[in-house]
């Protein structure tokens, strides 16, 4: 009844005026723009030529160009290395700042600043903290070990990033297991320390299972990230990706070979195809996961 | 509000009683507080070590040495002479102007439009209504990273590349923020604008005074991270911007690490310069950061 003169009582054409702005602007720079990289990969589009229908020539050529393999591979040692540090150590960051001591929301506060800057400030800080005459390294003379080449040596470079990444990374991931944290029961903690567990072992078996789906969004939400990473890299390594591009990574090859007055669309929007299908393949993936466990 | 969260729990444990107790009232032992504070003091001095760091280097004179070896933590003439660099190198003050502007319009796009959408797809019933929250969920997904050659060639097309309003468009309303506000205006109870309704507000009315009202909260935690996101964003400004008079804070800081990298000095003045007012902003408004991540991390 109610919902019959609500339908009269407003104007036909207000809900579109109200949901325009959002679908305008979702459709013309979303939603057109995946449709037509999707459709430009398909073609031999450049930035100021506008291209032929080539069928699958770019993805070809994708298969046989060594530099898209190189991106792949580093964008997938990405996930590996970054994934597994996002999910375990905010956790435990969490566990650390959980309790509430005095001081505790300035501490909680001052391992979020990260989250807040800017990747180029950070990105920044750390070429200068990574620097062979920088901070860690001087700190590692004083300690005796001598200097490391971090920006220097392609794989070096990669874990510096990846570093990076997880250190920017840490307290936003903190912030959603507190979330989690607090719903966790204390009697249960209560319990299992009746029956004589430690604290290692109360980890183990009430804190992990308690928190699991939230390890599993943390997986999701990083992995994916992980795979799309572009500015740390490109801030350390530079714009052509380290030593003999070495270091590029797949969203820095988009960038590269797409932009500028020469850009390669076609073969770029081939190269982010490559892109969603890999990211909807480890949603795909880890939801997934989530589900066979819980079965 | 953020100062009164801040100290709360340091007067409860002061004032109930002496000693310290956790939050179901048993007490902790020494060992383990001053275990607790040391790893709590690790982990600062690793996160916010580095900014510190910065900040030592940016006020640094030409003449003291900052690659000492055991470094030297405190500049011993702290001096501004970096910043006055800076400014003379790269008009870096134009830049964080570039920023705030580009960042100010993406705020108020994306409050406007996303309570606007929000609102729609919550509380309207019209035929599409399904259909248009769908639109909304199916941009959310789509990664930006793999769209930007496309939003290049749209901007190309539309005349707009290497121009500020280029660089906020893409973005200027989030599916993301649209949803998170759709759900704001779900949870509030119904009756209320039902009330009104009956009192015979038209819609603009109910949404104005009655429903927009009740989601300040969710509206501030748009707004601050509409501002974070366009001001710390990278990828995007260095695609559509070309022109160095143009460029953002970000994109100026890279070009200035690109052609004075060997001058840490100024580039260490560059990023202080960068990150101080999203610290200060933190720092007042850390309720809203954080509400934010819990809001983003379900949607998301």
């Amino acid at each position: 009844m109610a919902d019959v003169s609500r339908v009269r009582r407003q104007l036909p054409t207000s809900p579109w005026l109200f949901a325009a702005p959002g679908l305008l602007v979702v459709g013309v720079f979303v939603l057109y723009p995946f449709a037509s990289t999707v459709i430009n990969s398909f073609t031999d589009r450049r930035t100021l030529i506008p291209g032929h229908f080539v069928g699958f020539a770019n993805f070809r050529e994708l298969w046989h160009d060594d530099m898209f393999w190189t991106g792949l591979r580093n964008s997938t040692l990405y996930i590996l290395g970054v994934v597994p540090a996002l999910v375990v150590l905010p956790l435990l960051l969490a566990l650390l700042v959980q309790k509430n001591i005095p001081g505790i929301t300035f501490f909680r506060s001052a391992f979020y600043t990260p989250v807040v800057a800017s990747i180029v400030v950070v990105g920044l800080i750390w070429v200068w903290l990574l620097d062979e005459r920088g901070l860690v390294n001087s700190l590692l003379e004083t300690i005796g070990v001598g200097q490391i080449g971090f920006l220097s040596d392609q794989w070096l470079l990669l874990l510096s990033a990846m570093a990076v990444t997880v250190w920017k990374g840490l307290g936003y991931y903190m912030i959603i297991y507190l979330a989690a944290l607090a719903s966790v029961p204390c009697e249960l903690h209560e319990a299992a320390s009746v029956d004589g567990a430690g604290a290692v072992r109360r980890f183990f078996t009430v804190t992990v299972p308690a928190v699991r789906s939230t390890m599993v969004l943390v997986g999701a939400l990083s992995s994916v990230a992980a795979f799309k990473v572009f500015s740390e890299v490109y801030l350390m390594a530079g714009p052509s990706g380290g030593p003999a591009g070495e270091d590029t990574t797949l969203v820095m090859l988009v960038q590269r070979t797409g932009t500028g007055l020469t850009g390669r669309v076609g073969y770029a929007s081939a190269l982010s195809v490559v892109v969603f299908v890999v990211t909807v393949a480890l949603m795909l993936l880890v939801l997934r996961a989530d589900r066979k466990e819980d079965a | 509000m953020s100062v009164i969260e801040r100290t709360r729990p340091v007067q409860e444990a002061a004032v109930r009683e002496p000693r310290i107790t956790d939050e179901h009232g048993r007490r902790i032992r020494v060992w383990e507080l001053v275990l607790r504070y040391t790893l709590l003091l690790i982990v600062l001095a690793i996160t916010v070590g580095p900014f510190v760091w910065q900040l030592s280097t940016s006020l640094k004179g030409p003449t003291e040495d900052i690659y000492s070896s055991p470094p030297t933590f405190l500049p011993e003439h702290p001096t501004l002479h970096n910043y006055k660099r800076v400014a003379d190198t790269i008009p870096v003050w134009d830049y964080a102007f570039n920023s705030l502007k580009v960042a100010t319009a993406n705020v108020v796009t994306n409050c406007v439009g996303s309570a606007l959408a929000g609102y729609a797809l919550a509380r309207l019933r019209y035929r599409g209504r399904r259909v248009a929250t769908l639109v909304f969920i199916l941009a959310m997904l789509v990664p930006v990273e793999g769209i930007i050659i496309a939003q290049f060639t749209t901007m190309r097309e539309l005349g707009l590349n290497n121009t500020l309003i280029g660089v906020v468009l893409p973005g200027c309303i989030g599916a993301m923020n649209v949803l998170l506000m759709r759900n704001a205006f779900l949870n509030l109870p119904y009756e209320i604008e039902e009330a009104a309704f009956v009192d015979g507000a038209n819609v603009w009315q109910r949404f104005l005074r009655i429903a927009l009202p009740s989601v300040k909260g969710t509206i501030a935690v748009v707004a601050i991270f509409a501002f974070m996101g366009a001001w710390d964003d990278f990828l995007w400004p260095l695609i559509v911007l070309s022109d160095p008079s143009r460029f953002t804070l970000t994109i100026g800081l890279n070009y200035l690490h690109g052609t004075f990298a060997n001058d840490e000095r100024l580039v260490a003045a560059g990023t202080v310069i960068a990150v101080a007012p999203l610290i200060a902003l933190f720092a007042c408004l850390q309720r809203y950061f954080f509400r934010g991540v819990g809001e983003g991390a379900v949607k998301g």
